[in-house]
């Protein structure tokens, strides 16, 4: 049933839906509007659920997949000779698998969320909801998408309405941070653009030769599966140092050097979206000035899209480079770790604490791929899914709590449990998973990370157990400073949470208890993603 | 053919049939120039602009029917199971009508279409006293450029040149009050002299070592003398490339392109931005391709310096386009340092040569051009409105353009989009299948160049959309005449369309064009 549906296109296309008629509303109607874009936000996320129901994880998203012709250009022949085709192809090919099903219900779970959230927006809502819908078709198509130009079309699809919701509806600084997350952002996809250009040129040229017929047919093509399985096979021309029959240069040979070249490269551009340690500044100002519900995401989804592209991109596609760098991997993780952990603690400003507490757990998830074995990268994906939860949860809170005491200043707050009791509770709860208490999501994705890494690199993993230790410190000042102690006056009017604020609080912290009691939620679809990149792995040791 | 037999053949009256879209053209000219002096000084001149843009449409028509047959032709030639060229060859093979010609007209057409469309609406006689001349001095202008995307021969070529250059002095003049126009045209009389000057001293070696004018046969006699007269040949093919890149106003030699391009009257600054860029591309093609490409003799490699010293234009286009546009307020010199980065990812392709399993250089090219006419002309459409509405020309004209005018401010978020290379526009697409190109040739620098140019622009374009949704103004009313409307909203629309499925024009592109019989005269 659900395998005749484009399931996977209307999933991604599904808010385009709400644009369509958030355009044609009048846009002072703010009421009509917030329904509109939340009810189109709530659509992808239920055809996401009944695919995630659908979905078996022993037998992957095979059934699911879509292909079809999207750019397919033919090429001057007359440069190769006596061909029957000689092509560039792109290709609209959306799959989904044990890599990308957690994230696609993280994605559309947050963005119902942040949608909600998003009722603390104060002007132009109509436009508001525009690119917040537009941001949502952009991350989804990323993490759905198999052809690398339709990747990074989706990718920078979600750079555009970043800035704009940065831009207009963010707090002081915003117009700085926009442009800030435009240049580091921008740097980023230039960067990709470069390795994604050079793999089609190379590795994505593909002969096709059907004997009986005496046709051939060449190709360029942006597919995934063929730029990847281009890379690994040793019959394909972008593995062969020279052309054997004439003695000449192969133009489409990839030596040793290039490949290191293009992993760098793709480390930096996802490094940036992760953000890994000396590319984070960005980041830190977006979280401080872009408006909550927007965090929500940004925190949430956009920061896994950088993860989600090291795995995919850098990672699947070559494994044996990347085992080379593992080390290094490791150690740039653990430096996020430390530093995004010590400079958390120290931070006056709420936001800005847990900005840093964003840099030292996606470091958890540096860790994990570094380990280069099923138990940690599996930890990291949890820890992927964790700390989008985990996070959006914190600045869905803080949301609120901007909204009634006017300031995310630690010196400002104190003693809100007894006006807030419920929001308090929820941040505490928040807090507590993200310091990683057991039962709680957070715990699952670090335990697993660090359990797969200490294989391999004990001392390493035994510095990162340090950050740990100081996540409880810098969570517990700040939390607790603003629940108990004194309450300054101002505050003892401010009210509780209302039922359109208090929903998905409640939502996303029954995600983060469920992933924490009952993480097969999460493992049984991704059992078997990782399964190519191990046996990549067990090949390349045995040889 | 020998020599003396090609000297004696004339235009017969059946080649004069293939040149319909320059016959027409000049014909549409010379009517209204005489219509324009018959016409009372005091009715409005809007009915020659009309005019103008029906000669224009007539001869893209004819254009257009041409491509048609000359492609049933080759279809049924190859049904036949001939290898037939379909190119016509006039005037012993000083005026060629191929793919490589006509595709350029389309393009040239179709950018001077919507110029005169778009200035219906917004030029008014305070601003330019001599309404119907401006119309009318568009004609000759286009048919020079034509003429140089046609031309098989350096005089046919540089009559063509002389000819748009001309007609585009007066034009750059024709706000006759203002200084800056005044300005602006003499500066532009200045360089398109020097460049000029360039151009045929660089024309006259290769006409030296070789004994031709015909690019054909000059190509082969520099295939002859290349061991011979290297130097000769490196003089000849620089100083052509120096005057070409005035022309085109690659740095550094671009610095002509501000002022002029702020001096004249908006429309008259897109068809500088795109018709006379594009013209003077065509012939680069050309010279780089036809000659240069054969100038080749062991151990001097002339062609591959050649092709070095194009590919170090570009990077220097790019690089210094875009790094001076960072810091420019005035649009219409903004659009002129554009300008000159997109002159710079326009080089990328000619100056890939044929390197490997890479021949699709003029593709890449002409999509990207394309896509440039559409964003450039939409932009500064949009930007011809407003400057009318704020009375300057400062970037801060845009300031709060989305409570005043959310439609058009939207438009502009394509073309700004389009121009900074990002997709969903046909802007993305042509950047990215000139970096196809580039790595497929294995230029990798030039990839990093380019993107990294591109990454700078985002600065100064995204500064636009800064002003439009993120600053308030004083409430000046934007009416936006319907004329502009209706350009920059097919300018809109085709570029996203070119930005979601480029694949079918890319196709027609590259499976019409053939290097072998469109490129190379032979």
């Amino acid at each position: 049933m659900l395998a005749d549906l484009p399931i996977l296109s209307l999933i991604t296309f599904s808010p385009l839906l709400g644009i369509l008629v958030l355009l044609l509303l009048p846009k002072h109607r703010s009421r009509w509007l917030k329904v509109t874009a939340i009810t189109a936000t709530i659509i992808p996320l239920l055809l996401s659920l009944w695919l995630y129901a659908d979905y078996d994880g022993t037998k992957g998203g095979k059934s699911y997949e879509e292909k079809a012709t999207w750019i397919e250009t033919s090429l001057n022949k007359e440069a190769v000779g006596e061909v029957t085709s000689y092509t560039v192809n792109f290709q609209y090919h959306m799959g989904v698998d044990g890599l990308s099903m957690p994230l696609l219900l993280l994605t559309t779970i947050v963005g119902v969320m942040a949608a909600l959230a998003s009722v603390h927006v104060k002007k132009r809502w109509k436009s508001f909801y525009i690119w917040f819908l537009l941001l949502e078709i952009g991350m989804i198509g990323v993490f759905l998408a198999r052809d690398v130009f339709l990747f990074f079309v989706f990718f920078e699809l979600t750079l555009i309405p970043m800035f704009f919701l940065i831009g207009i509806w963010g707090f002081m600084n915003r117009e700085k941070a926009a442009n800030k997350f435009l240049l580091y952002n921008g740097i980023g996809s230039a960067i990709m653009l470069i390795a994604f250009v050079v793999l089609v040129a190379t590795a994505g040229f593909s002969v096709e030769q059907l004997s009986d017929k005496q046709q051939i047919n060449l190709s360029y093509s942006g597919s995934y599966e063929v730029i990847s399985s281009n890379l690994t096979d040793p019959g394909s021309y972008v593995n062969m140092p020279a052309d054997q029959n004439q003695g000449q240069d192969n133009p489409l040979y990839l030596s040793e050097r290039m490949r290191w070249v293009i992993f760098l490269l793709l480390l930096i551009a996802f490094g940036i979206k992760l953000p890994v340690f000396p590319f984070h500044t960005w980041m830190l100002q977006v979280h401080a000035e872009a408006p909550p519900s927007v965090v929500m995401i940004h925190s949430g989804v956009l920061l896994k899209m950088g993860a989600y592209g090291l795995l995919r991109f850098g990672i699947f596609m070559f494994p044996g480079v990347a085992q080379d760098w593992a080390v290094a991997l490791a150690i740039l993780g653990v430096i996020n770790i430390l530093y995004g952990a010590v400079l958390a603690l120290v931070q006056n400003e709420f936001k800005l604490v847990l900005a840093y507490s964003s840099i030292s757990h996606m470091g958890i998830v540096l860790l994990g791929i570094a380990s280069f074995n099923e138990v940690g990268l599996n930890g990291a994906l949890i820890q992927m899914i964790s700390h989008g939860f985990i996070s959006a949860l914190l600045f869905l809170v803080v949301g609120s709590l901007y909204e009634r005491t006017g300031s995310t200043e630690l010196k400002d707050l104190g003693g809100l449990a007894c006006s807030m009791p419920f929001m308090s509770g929820i941040l505490l709860a928040a807090g507590m998973a993200s310091l990683g208490l057991p039962g709680l999501s957070g715990f699952i994705g670090e335990f697993l990370s660090l359990l797969g890494l200490f294989g391999s690199m004990k001392v390493i993993t035994g510095i990162a157990v340090l950050g740990v230790i100081l996540t409880a410190v810098y969570v517990l000042r700040s939390i607790l400073g603003i629940t108990f102690g004194a309450m300054p006056e101002r505050f003892g009017a401010v009210r509780d949470v209302r039922l359109i604020e208090a929903v998905p609080m409640i939502t996303l912290l029954a995600f983060i208890v469920l992933i924490g009691v009952y993480p097969a939620v999460l493992t049984e679809p991704m059992k078997h993603g990782f399964d190519v990149l191990l046996q990549q792995l067990t090949e390349k040791a045995g040889r | 053919m020998d020599a003396a037999q090609q000297q004696l053949q004339s235009l017969t009256w059946s080649d004069a049939g293939y040149l319909a879209p320059e016959w027409i053209l000049i014909a549409f000219a010379i009517l209204l120039a005489v219509l324009d002096l018959f016409m009372p000084q005091r009715s409005g001149r809007s009915i020659i602009g009309w005019l103008t843009l029906g000669g224009l449409l007539t001869s893209l028509g004819f254009v257009v029917w041409r491509v048609l047959d000359m492609a049933n032709k080759a279809s049924d030639a190859e049904a036949a199971g001939q290898a037939a060229s379909v190119t016509i060859r006039l005037m012993a093979d000083s005026y060629r009508i191929d793919y490589f010609s006509s595709m350029l007209k389309i393009v040239f057409l179709v950018a001077t279409a919507l110029i005169v469309l778009m200035s219906l609406g917004t030029v008014k006689r305070a601003e330019i006293p001599d309404k119907g001349e401006f119309y009318y001095l568009l004609l000759p202008a286009v048919v020079g450029a034509m003429i140089m995307a046609s031309s098989g021969d350096l005089i046919t070529l540089y009559i063509g040149l002389e000819l748009l250059s001309i007609t585009t002095y007066v034009l750059v003049g024709m706000r006759k009050h203002a200084v800056q126009s005044s300005e602006a045209a003499f500066k532009y009389v200045v360089t398109g002299g020097i460049s000029s000057a360039l151009i045929l001293f660089g024309m006259s070696y290769l006409y030296g070592v070789t004994g031709a004018t015909n690019l054909g046969a000059i190509a082969q006699g520099v295939q002859q003398h290349a061991a011979d007269y290297p130097a000769l040949l490196y003089v000849g093919f620089f100083f052509i490339l120096a005057g070409l890149g005035i022309k085109i106003a690659a740095a550094p030699f671009h610095y002509w392109a501000a002022d002029v391009y702020q001096g004249a009257p908006t429309p008259v600054t897109a068809f500088l931005a795109v018709v006379s860029k594009g013209a003077a591309f065509a012939v680069i093609f050309r010279i780089v391709y036809n000659v240069a490409f054969y100038a080749s003799s062991p151990g001097k490699p002339i062609a591959d310096d050649v092709f070095l010293a194009v590919n170090v234009l570009a990077a220097a286009a790019m690089l210094i386009g875009s790094t001076m546009a960072l810091r420019q307020f005035n649009v219409k010199r903004l659009i002129a340092l554009s300008g000159v980065a997109n002159a710079g990812y326009m080089l990328v392709p000619l100056g890939l040569s044929l390197k490997g399993m890479h021949a699709s250089n003029f593709g890449e090219f002409v999509f990207y051009l394309a896509v440039y006419l559409l964003m450039t002309i939409g932009a500064l459409s949009v930007f011809s409105v407003i400057s009318k509405s704020v009375g300057h020309d400062e970037v801060g004209g845009f300031s709060g353009l989305y409570y005043r005018a959310p439609w058009t401010a939207a438009a502009m978020i394509v073309f700004v989009l389009s121009l900074a290379g990002l997709p969903v526009t046909g802007g993305f697409f042509g950047k990215l299948f000139i970096l196809l190109g580039a790595a497929q040739s294995r230029l990798y620098w030039i990839v990093a160049i380019m993107v990294v140019s591109s990454v700078i622009s985002y600065y100064f374009y995204f500064r636009v959309i800064r002003q439009m949704f993120m600053r308030s103004t004083i409430d000046n009313e934007v009416d936006v005449p319907a004329t502009s409307g209706v350009v920059i909203w097919l300018c809109a629309i085709a570029t996203v369309v070119l930005g979601i499925v480029p694949g079918p024009v890319l196709d027609w592109i590259h499976s019409h064009f053939s290097i072998v019989n469109d490129l190379f005269i032979r």
